[in-house]
C-alpha cells in the first residue's frame, strides 16, 4: 500500500494552517487501486464509482438512452430481490445509493452510516453485477425517462443545450441526447440493457474513491466484496476523436416564453492540453468568475440584461467544448448577443490585464480547498482525478500550476481558443430582431 | 428509479438558494457553541475541523412575508442591492474582495428570511466578518443603483417563473391557498410590483429590518468558538442599532371551501398534478402534529418504497412518479404537499382522463391511511430515515448552518433544533393518524391541475 500524505497548499499571502488530506491508495484483491481518504469524526462511509468508456456515448445507434436507462435501472432489483425487496432494504438501513451516466461515464454513488456499511456495500455490489432488469421495472423507469424527455423539451435551456449539441457534435456520439428520446427509448429492450451493463460494468474501467469512517483494510474488504465479481474487461465501442465544429451562426427555436434562453459556444480544448490552466485563468476573467466575470459586468451589472450570464471550458475524452449561456427578455436577447460577442472579440484581440490575471489565480488557488468540503465533495473530486489520469499528489502540485500561468499565457490561450466568428447560438424563444441564419440540425 | 433533476416542490421556492434546506435536522451529535452580543445578534458556532474552510452565514429575520401591502418582492430585491456599495467599500468591490481571497459567497430570501454567506478558507473569517458586520449598517445605496439591478429581477422572474409553467401554476395554487397571509404572494414578487419598487421601498427595508438585534450569525467550520466569539466582539459587536420589532402578518381565515386551479398552457409536455393542504408548522397552529408530519410525508412520499410511489408508480401505474412534502419549518402555517406526474400527453383530452386517473389513485391512498392508519414497520422504516438524514446533514457545513439558520428565523430555538430527532423518534402511529386526520382536509386544500393547451402542436 502506498501511503502518500498531501498538503492542501493555498498559495495566498498570509497564513493558512497547511492542513493536510491524507490520500491513501489501496489495492483491492481482485479489483485494481482505490484512493481513499479516512475520517472518523462522523459515522458515515461515501463512495463514488465511476466506469471509463460506459457513458451515453456508448448507447448503440437508434437506442439513445440506453445507457441512462440502465443508469435508472441499477436498484430496482438485483439477485433474488426484485425491486420492492431491494429499495425497502435500502430505505431500512437509510442508504443513499444513486446511479447515473454522463457522455464518457457511468456513475454510482453511495452514502451509508458506518453500522450498515456490510450490507451496504452488499447491495452496491449486487446492483452492479446482478442487476435484474425485471420486465415490470423496465416499464416503469421507461415511463419515467419519457417523463424525463417531456420535462426536458419545456424546459427552454434544456431545449437550447440539446440543440447545441447536435450542431456541435453531427454525426457523432456526442450530439444525442443524453436521456434519447420517445423513439429511441420505445426500442430499448431488454437484452438491450443487459447487454449494456455486462460490457461495460467491468474491473478494467473502474476508478473508485472511498471517504470516510472506515479503515484501508475494512474498505478493502468491503471493495473485494462490491466489486469483485465484475467482469475483467469491458468490450465499449470505440468513440471516435472529434472537434466540436457547430456551424458558425444563429439557431433559433421558436417557443412562446417571454425570456430567450441562449446557449453558445464552439471547439474547446481537452483536459490533457498543455494550455488547460491557461484556459481556466482565461476564462474565469471572461465568463468564468461568478460576479467578477467581464461578461458578468457587462450584461448584468451595467445593463441590467440577465440574470445569469457564463462561460465553461468542458472537456471530455474526445472532444473539449467552450460553451455559455444567458437568459435575457425577448425583446433585449439581441443586445445581449451582440455584448457578448464584442466582449469575447475584446478579450481574444486586446487580451487581459494583471489585475485581472491576479484576481483570476486568487480566486482559482485559493478556492480549491473548497472542493474538498464534505465526503461527497471529496469522493467525487477523487474520482474525477483518477478519470482524468492523476495521481494523488496532483492535490498538492494543482495550484502551482496556476500560479505558473502569465499573462502572455492567458493573452495567448485566448487569441487560440476565442473565435466570435464561429460562435453558435441556439435561441430558444420568441426573440424581437434575432433570425436563423443556418438550419438546424435533426 | 429513475431521479428527476428537479424535483418539484411548487411551495418553496427559495430564491438564489443552491440548497434546500433539510427539516429543521441537526442534532443530538452536534457541538453548537451559542452566544448573544450586548446589540442582540445572536451568534452560532458549529465546529468542525476535517477541512480547513469555514462556512460563514448571516441571516436576518426578513423575508417577503415581512413585506408592506403592495411592495412584493421588495425583500428579495434589497438583497440584491446588499452586494451595492457602503460606506468603506465601492460598487463591486464586496464580491472582488470575497473572489480574491478564494471564496464563493451568494444570498438567498425566502418567506420568512434573507441569508447572505460564504464559503472560505478558515484563515479569512476575520475579513468576512469585518465584511458583513460593515453591510449590516453602513450600506450607502443611491438612487442610481437600483435602476438596472431591477432589470435584473425580472430577469430572474422571468428565468425561474414566467418561462416555467410548472412554477406559474404553483404561484396561482399559493395565492389560492393563502388567502389573506402573505405566504400567498411570491417570494419574487408579482412582476407588476416589482417593476415599480422604488428606492425609498428597499431603503425602508434596510432601515427596519438590517439591525443587530434582528440578526443571527452562523459560523461553521475550522474555527474555535472563543476566538470566533472575540472576533465577533469586534466586528459586529460594534454595530448599534434599533430593537426588534415583533414580525406582524396578516390572519389567515379559516379554510372552508376545497379549491381548484386548472391550467392549460401550450408550453407544457409533461402534465402535473399537486395538492397542497394548510397545515400546521413546527412553530405555528397546532404545532404538536409537525413531527408526525414530517413522518408521514416520508412514509407517504419519500421515495420508492414510500405508499404514493407504491400505489401510483407501481400499483396502478398512473404516474410515472409522485410523492409527498412537507414544509414545515415556517414562522406562520406550513404546508403539506402531494404530487403526481402521469405519463407525458400532448392530447389535452387524454391527459384530463390520466390526472383524473392519478387523482384518484392519490385519493384512494390517502382514504386508507386515514382509515386504517400506518403499519409498525414502515413507521419505523420512516423515522430511521429522517434520523440518518439528520446525521447525512452534519456533512456538509453549509446545509447544517441552513439547518440552524432556517429554524431560527422561523421563530424556532436551537433547544428545538437540537431535540429534533428526539422528536422524531417518539412519534407514534396514532400520531401520525391524528396528523393525518388534522391536516388532509379538502376544505384546507388546493388542488392544481397543469395540462397542455389544446391548439398545442406537436413539435
Amino acid at each position: 500500500m502506498k501511503r502518500l500524505i498531501l498538503a492542501l497548499i493555498v498559495l495566498l499571502a498570509g497564513v493558512l494552517p497547511a492542513r493536510a488530506i491524507d490520500i491513501q491508495t489501496i489495492d483491492v484483491p481482485g479489483v485494481g487501486t482505490a484512493w481513499l481518504v479516512e475520517n472518523h469524526s462522523l459515522p458515515i462511509i461515501a463512495i463514488q464509482a465511476a466506469f471509463r468508456d460506459a457513458g451515453t456515448a456508448q448507447d448503440p445507434q437508434a437506442k439513445e438512452g440506453t445507457a441512462t436507462f440502465v443508469a435508472g435501472l441499477l436498484n430496482e432489483g438485483a439477485g433474488d430481490m426484485d425491486a420492492a425487496a431491494f429499495q425497502q432494504r435500502l430505505e431500512e438501513l437509510a442508504i443513499e445509493m444513486s446511479f447515473s451516466a454522463e457522455r464518457d461515464e457511468s456513475f454510482a454513488f453511495m452514502r451509508t452510516l458506518t453500522e450498515n456499511r456490510n450490507e451496504a456495500f452488499r447491495l452496491l455490489g449486487l446492483a452492479l453485477t446482478r442487476p435484474r432488469f425485471d420486465a415490470d421495472a423496465i416499464e416503469r423507469v421507461r415511463k419515467q425517462l419519457f417523463a424525463a424527455v417531456a420535462q426536458a423539451e419545456q424546459t427552454p435551456s434544456a431545449v437550447a443545450a440539446k440543440r447545441w449539441y447536435a450542431a456541435a457534435f453531427a454525426g457523432h456520439p456526442y450530439a444525442r441526447p443524453k436521456e434519447g428520446d420517445a423513439a429511441s427509448l420505445k426500442a430499448i429492450t431488454r437484452d438491450d440493457l443487459s447487454a449494456f451493463a455486462a460490457s461495460h460494468f467491468a474491473r478494467g474501467s473502474l476508478v473508485i474513491a472511498i471517504v470516510g469512517d472506515v479503515t484501508p483494510e475494512e474498505a478493502k474488504a468491503l471493495m473485494a466484496g462490491a466489486f469483485g465479481a465484475l467482469p475483467e474487461k469491458a468490450t465499449p465501442t470505440p468513440v471516435a476523436e472529434v472537434k466540436a465544429s457547430p456551424p458558425a451562426g444563429i439557431e433559433v427555436v421558436a417557443r412562446p416564453i417571454p425570456q430567450s434562453t441562449i446557449v453558445f459556444g464552439h471547439a474547446g480544448i481537452k483536459r490533457d492540453d498543455p494550455d488547460w490552466y491557461a484556459a481556466l485563468v482565461m476564462n474565469y476573467t471572461l465568463g468564468g468568475g461568478g460576479f467578477s466575470s467581464r461578461l458578468v459586468n457587462e450584461v448584468r451589472e451595467k445593463r441590467g440584461l440577465a440574470y445569469y450570464v457564463y462561460t465553461i471550458f468542458a472537456p471530455f475524452d474526445h472532444a473539449g467544448i467552450m460553451l455559455g449561456s444567458v437568459g435575457t427578455q425577448n425583446e433585449r436577447a439581441a443586445e445581449s448577443m451582440a455584448i457578448i460577442g464584442t466582449e469575447i472579440t475584446k478579450l481574444r484581440d486586446q487580451g487581459a490585464t494583471e489585475a485581472e490575471l491576479a484576481l483570476a489565480k486568487k480566486y482559482l488557488t485559493g478556492s480549491y480547498p473548497l472542493s474538498f468540503a464534505s465526503s461527497g465533495k471529496i469522493a467525487g473530486e477523487l474520482v474525477a482525478l483518477q478519470l482524468d489520469g492523476f495521481a494523488p499528489d496532483f492535490v498538492a502540485k494543482r495550484n502551482a500550476y496556476i500560479e505558473a500561468v502569465t499573462l502572455a499565457d492567458v493573452n495567448r490561450v485566448a487569441k487560440r481558443l476565442l473565435a466570435p466568428e464561429n460562435l453558435h447560438w441556439v435561441v430558444v424563444g420568441a426573440p424581437d430582431g434575432v433570425t436563423s441564419t443556418v438550419p438546424a440540425k435533426k | 428509479m429513475l431521479v428527476f433533476k428537479a424535483v418539484k416542490v411548487w411551495a418553496a421556492i427559495i430564491l438564489l438558494a443552491c440548497l434546500a434546506g433539510a427539516s429543521p435536522a441537526a442534532a443530538a451529535g452536534v457541538e453548537v457553541k451559542t452566544y448573544t452580543l450586548k446589540n442582540g445578534v445572536e451568534l452560532l458556532v458549529l465546529p468542525d475541523h476535517r477541512a480547513p474552510v469555514v462556512t460563514h452565514m448571516v441571516w436576518y429575520r426578513v423575508g417577503s412575508a415581512d413585506e408592506p401591502e403592495g411592495l412584493s418582492g421588495v425583500a428579495h430585491f434589497f438583497e440584491h442591492l446588499m452586494f451595492k456599495r457602503t460606506k468603506r467599500l465601492k460598487d463591486g468591490e464586496f464580491s472582488k474582495i470575497v473572489a480574491e481571497n478564494g471564496g464563493q459567497h451568494n444570498a438567498f430570501t425566502s418567506y420568512d428570511q434573507t441569508a447572505y454567506y460564504q464559503s472560505i478558507a478558515a484563515d479569512r473569517l476575520p475579513l468576512m466578518m469585518k465584511l458583513e458586520a460593515d453591510r449590516m449598517v453602513n450600506l450607502n445605496l443611491k438612487p442610481k443603483d437600483i435602476a438596472t439591478e431591477r432589470d435584473v429581477i425580472i430577469e430572474e422572474r422571468r428565468m425561474r417563473v414566467e418561462n416555467n409553467p410548472s412554477a406559474l401554476i404553483g404561484e396561482q395554487m399559493m395565492a389560492m391557498l393563502f388567502m389573506a397571509h402573505p405566504y400567498g404572494t411570491p417570494v419574487i414578487g408579482w412582476k407588476s410590483e416589482m417593476e415599480a419598487l422604488s428606492y425609498d421601498a428597499v431603503m425602508d427595508v434596510y432601515r427596519q429590518f438590517y439591525s443587530p438585534a434582528n440578526a443571527i450569525v452562523i459560523i461553521a467550520g475550522d474555527v474555535e468558538p472563543d476566538a470566533v466569539r472575540q472576533l465577533a466582539e469586534k466586528t459586529y459587536g460594534r454595530n448599534r442599532g434599533p430593537k426588534a420589532e415583533p414580525r406582524q402578518r396578516r390572519a389567515e381565515p379559516p379554510a372552508l371551501a376545497a379549491r381548484r386551479v386548472v391550467m392549460e398552457d401550450s408550453r407544457v409536455r409533461q402534465p402535473e398534478w399537486e395538492r397542497v393542504y394548510l397545515a400546521p408548522s413546527y412553530r405555528a397552529g397546532e404545532s404538536k402534529h409537525a413531527p408526525a408530519l414530517s413522518v408521514l410525508a416520508q412514509l407517504l412520499g419519500g421515495g420508492p418504497t414510500s405508499r404514493l410511489y407504491r400505489r401510483l408508480v407501481v400499483d396502478d401505474q398512473t404516474a410515472a412518479d409522485a410523492g409527498a412534502y412537507y414544509s414545515g419549518t415556517m414562522y406562520d402555517l406550513g404546508q403539506f404537499g402531494v404530487y403526481a406526474m402521469p405519463a407525458p400527453d400532448s392530447d389535452p383530452a387524454r391527459v384530463r382522463q390520466s390526472l383524473a386517473a392519478a387523482e384518484a389513485s392519490v385519493d384512494a391512498a390517502l382514504a386508507e391511511l386515514l382509515q386504517n392508519g400506518v403499519e409498525a414497520a414502515e413507521l419505523e422504516r420512516a423515522k430511521r430515515r429522517l434520523r440518518a438524514d439528520e446525521i447525512y446533514a452534519r456533512d456538509n457545513l453549509m446545509t447544517l448552518a441552513q439547518a440552524f439558520g432556517r429554524a431560527l428565523t422561523a421563530g424556532l430555538t436551537i433547544e428545538d433544533v437540537l431535540g429534533w430527532p428526539d422528536r422524531i423518534m417518539a412519534v407514534t402511529a396514532e400520531d401520525v393518524r391524528a396528523a393525518a386526520q388534522a391536516v388532509l382536509r379538502p376544505e384546507g386544500s388546493v388542488t392544481g391541475l397543469l395540462l397542455p393547451k389544446a391548439e398545442a402542436t406537436k413539435p
